[in-house]
């Protein structure tokens, strides 16, 4: 009793004090929900290196990784041990500064667009941020300077080349996202994500109002990740690895799992603003059946991606280019105005 | 939130002083890009989110991407920077600073107007309904007007990309 007495005592204070303070409560409950979202993105991230492997061998007639653990998930740990006890070498000619920020840029824009994405009903950071979805258009042109400054600092032809054509390839796609996805904010009538999710909820999911908006997103944000067919920056074939031909160990790691936790950002964000986020039947009463379908819908765009490797060729630099001016803006603008009208419409009848 | 205010106003401060004096052509890009991440900061702290995200948005997402990219395919190397380093004497400075030290009075007399009242800001939130219906309310001609000038800039690239046949 004489040890736990003013231990009782300490804890009694505490306690009445937090219960004074509910607003600490809350951030740090908010708090600890950022990071277990943070962390939980990286290790699907993560566990999609595996993942790609195996399911581009399963449509390729072929095994993939198999022998490392059960099914060859040990494949990601072995991956992960090889990649952080690599020698981090940087080349004496590249430009220092610039090339130690790349791979941060790269690796925090595409993880800070993951607060945007709603997992569960009351799980996500940013659901009511008034600016929602103007983030991610944000954090997309931000991202683009990783592969510049990383193909720039890099002072090597093959680098350089990548970091350009990833500029171009950006300038063509940034304009078209924006204006394909005002169909859905015009909709909601908010930028707020919680607010879509619910629109969704109540009315119907916008794959069937805003198809051709979500085709053009759905382009648009496959060009985001730099996943193929939009690898043209790291283009093997002809660039060596593009913009990432200097960087080694961790730094390369960085941009590794950056490209990576770009897919799941987009496969998230597609689900929440096209496919109704965690709604189905039953989620608003139990959070984790939300979780649930929420996990189901995002893995099915990751395969798509997947597939979509599996399954396209390249298209030239100008094609992508001409693709997004000529086709795919025209088509946004349309679908745009059509909505438009439509609202106006059924505002007026 | 002023706390947030006058950090992101001394980066935003700091970074572009950082920019005109640094020799190096990309190195003072990303110093500008800082610049207006932090006037976008400016702006959040001063409740206008719209305003912040299309500062990041259009300058530092699109508009400082084509800098940088005109700078990359230019690669300039290292005779550039000596060639900066020569023209940053402090002759060149006397000129700019006095200029600048005018306007600075008059933004000090226009922000603390002697016997005046002083100009509150972030007295509420400025969104993007906000900014919608004054742009499309009582500014639509300068809106207007801004579309003719820009499609006049749309012809004149059409114009200068045209390839001869």
């Amino acid at each position: 009793m004489l040890r736990t007495g003013p231990l009782h005592a300490a804890r009694a204070a505490m306690i009445t004090w937090f219960s004074n303070h509910p607003e600490v409560v809350d951030a740090i409950i908010a708090s600890l929900k950022a990071l277990v979202l943070l962390f939980g993105s990286v290790i699907v991230a993560a566990m999609l290196i595996w993942v790609e492997r195996r399911l581009l061998g399963v449509w390729q007639d072929r095994y993939g990784p198999n022998r490392v653990g059960p099914f060859g998930l040990g494949q990601v740990v072995a991956d992960m041990i090889k990649i952080f006890f690599k020698e981090d070498w940087m080349p004496p000619f590249v430009d220092k500064p610039a090339f130690l920020i790349a791979p941060l840029v790269a690796m925090t824009t595409m993880m800070m667009a993951f607060v945007l994405v709603p997992v569960a009903p009351g799980w996500n950071v940013a659901g009511d941020l008034n600016i929602g979805v103007l983030l991610f258009f944000a954090l997309a042109g931000l991202a683009v300077y990783a592969v510049m400054l990383g193909g720039w600092s890099s002072n090597s032809k093959y680098a350089l080349l990548g970091g350009l054509r990833s500029a171009a390839q950006m300038l063509s796609y940034e304009v078209f996202m924006g204006v394909a996805l005002m169909g859905v904010v015009m909709e909601t009538g908010s930028f707020a994500v919680n607010d879509i999710i619910a629109y969704q909820g109540a009315h119907h999911w916008f794959i069937l109002t805003q198809f051709f908006g979500f085709c053009t997103f759905a382009l648009a944000a496959v060009a985001t990740t730099h996943r193929h067919p939009f690898d043209l920056p790291e283009a093997e074939q002809e660039l060596a690895a593009g913009y990432h031909t200097e960087y080694s160990g961790m730094k390369f790691g960085m941009f590794f799992v950056a490209e990576y936790v770009g897919v799941v950002v987009v496969s998230g964000l597609l689900t929440t603003l096209y496919f109704g986020g965690w709604h189905g039947p039953g989620a608003e009463s139990h959070a984790w059946l939300g979780f649930i379908y929420f996990f189901i819908k995002t893995f099915i765009f990751i395969m798509l991606f997947i597939l979509l490797r599996g399954a396209l060729p390249r298209p030239r630099y100008d094609q992508v280019m001409a693709g997004g001016w000529k086709f795919c803006l025209p088509l946004a603008l349309v679908n745009m105005l059509v909505t438009g009208a439509v609202i106006l419409a059924n505002q007026g009848g | 939130m002023e706390i947030a205010f006058y950090l992101a106003a001394a980066v935003a401060v700091i970074s572009t002083m950082m920019s005109v004096t640094n020799p190096n052509p990309v190195h003072a890009l990303l110093y500008l890009i800082v610049s207006l991440l932090a006037v976008a900061m400016v702006f959040f702290s001063i409740g206008a989110p719209f305003a912040g995200i299309l500062e990041i948005i259009v300058y530092a997402g699109a508009i400082m991407v084509l800098f940088v990219f005109v700078v990359m395919m230019l690669n300039l190397g290292r005779a550039t920077i000596e060639q900066e380093k020569r023209w940053l004497r402090w002759q060149a400075w006397i000129g700019p600073s006095a200029l600048s030290l005018v306007l600075l009075f008059e933004l000090v007399r226009v922000l603390h107007p002697i016997g005046g009242d002083k100009h509150m800001v972030g007295y509420g939130t400025i969104g993007a309904r906000e900014v919608g219906m004054a742009l499309f309310g009582p500014y639509l001609l300068a809106v207007e007007l801004a579309s003719m000038l820009l499609l006049a800039a749309l012809v004149a690239a059409f114009h200068l990309g045209r390839h001869e046949d």
